[in-house]
């Protein structure tokens, strides 16, 4: 249970991929005009995550060591192929919007980082539950960061309109950069004030003792 | 020529891999510290899009399309590329030591960077291209896509240089430890991106 716990904290929050390992740059900066590319693109790596984690899990001692990083690509670009085919028949707007970045998936360092430094090495139930996680840190820093974007750049969330204040900078490619910037910045800033207050509490107790 | 005008200056400024286009993000974050190896970076990355293009169009053009199996185009494309990059690795070892050493290092990096996939991927979409090239859709051909893939490439070359010798006077400043390493950049970054955003006023 602690195990599982580890894995949960760890994919969302100590290494979220896209504010601490600062991975996945590519579809990060470009989705995020729109709150709602980024839960598509997030599902969308998700999916993909959690299937190559399982099956290189799986395969991790039949895939010789020398062909490991041919093998993982063939593996995730599979996966990203059923995508993009479910998406274009089932989602064609989200397919859409995504367009370009979705074949990219396949060159998204998230997946073959998970893939080399996780899913080569743990059970396929852990691997598993390191591509869902890992995938919901991915989405939800996208989402929040789209949403960000969406709200100062086109004054709307989720394509609902909320007022006639836009600035467009957020919506540029230059205000991409900077709300990434910014947003790095205030969760180290978050981070780095847990800790502080974790310590405190944990020499709380030896003060007292003494 | 003034269309080859228009293909120079729409594939290097107006729709910049990097700062427009957000393609090869990570070397462009990762290999910026200094210009002399984000220079070499960014002529091995021009060097493997345009012999992307010419391989992986022809291949897209004249066997999936013909044989119906386009769906296949992400396995096949990055196999290529995987391809081409071991191929150029051997050929640079073999006959140009001196160039193996000065752009050997980048090269396994270029397996997995978005920009010469995306390359790849964007000049299939005939749409897209004739968009961004301003030439209709039925007139694109091996030619525009070499091309493409040579001007979008020294456009990434031009972006990485920029963004290294901003990166070097940056690392000579004091900045607060919060914004340290990957912040700082991508704020240098957003003046970049500002600064090309002119050209696509033009």
């Amino acid at each position: 249970m602690a195990n599982i716990k580890k894995i949960a904290t760890d994919g969302v929050i100590t290494n979220n991929p896209t504010f601490r390992l600062v991975l996945g740059t590519c579809p990060t900066l470009a989705l995020t005009t729109m709150a709602m590319n980024g839960i598509g693109m997030g599902a969308a790596v998700t999916f993909v995550l959690i299937f190559s984690n399982v099956i290189i899990s799986l395969l991790r001692k039949v895939i010789p060591d020398q062909v490991r990083i041919p093998a993982f690509v063939l593996i995730i670009a599979t996966f990203v192929t059923i995508v993009r085919l479910l998406l274009d028949k089932l989602l064609p707007d989200i397919y859409e919007s995504l367009g370009l970045y979705l074949p990219l998936i396949v060159v998204n360092c998230i997946i073959l980082a998970r893939a080399e430094s996780f899913a080569s090495k743990n059970t396929v139930f852990a691997s598993a539950l390191d591509g869902l996680f890992t995938g919901i840190g991915f989405t939800l820093a996208l989402t929040l960061m789209g949403a960000f974007r969406e709200i100062l750049g086109s004054g709307a969330i989720f394509g609902v309109s909320l007022w006639d204040f836009k600035i467009e900078f957020f919506s540029s490619s230059a205000g991409a950069f900077f709300t990434y910037a910014l947003f790095i910045a205030l969760f180290s800033l978050v981070m780095s004030a847990v800790e502080k207050r974790k310590r405190a509490k944990q020499s709380l107790p030896l003060t007292e003792v003494k | 020529m003034a269309q080859f005008l228009t293909l120079i200056v729409s594939a290097v400024f107006i729709n910049n891999f990097v700062v427009v286009q957000f393609l090869g993000i990570c070397p462009f974050l990762g290999v910026s510290k200094d210009v002399k190896s984000a220079f070499g970076m960014g002529v091995a990355v021009t060097f493997v899009m345009t012999l992307t293009c010419l391989i992986t169009y022809p291949i897209y053009e004249y066997v999936l399309v013909p044989l119906g199996i386009e769906y296949l185009e992400i396995i096949v494309f990055i196999f290529i590329i995987a391809a081409i990059v071991q191929m150029i690795e051997m050929a640079l070892k073999r006959f140009s030591p001196t160039l193996y050493n000065a752009m050997g290092i980048y090269l396994p990096l270029i397996t997995t960077n978005c920009a010469v996939l995306g390359v790849a991927e964007l000049v299939i979409d005939k749409a897209q291209m004739a968009s961004i090239l301003g030439i209709t859709a039925s007139s694109m051909n091996i030619g525009f896509a070499v091309l493409y893939g040579l001007f979008a490439g020294l456009g990434f070359t031009l972006a990485i240089v920029i963004m290294s010798g901003l990166r070097e006077r940056i690392s000579a400043s004091p900045v607060s430890k919060h914004l340290k390493g990957f912040p700082i950049a991508m704020i240098a970054a957003c003046f970049i991106a500002m600064a090309f955003y002119v050209f696509a006023l033009i």
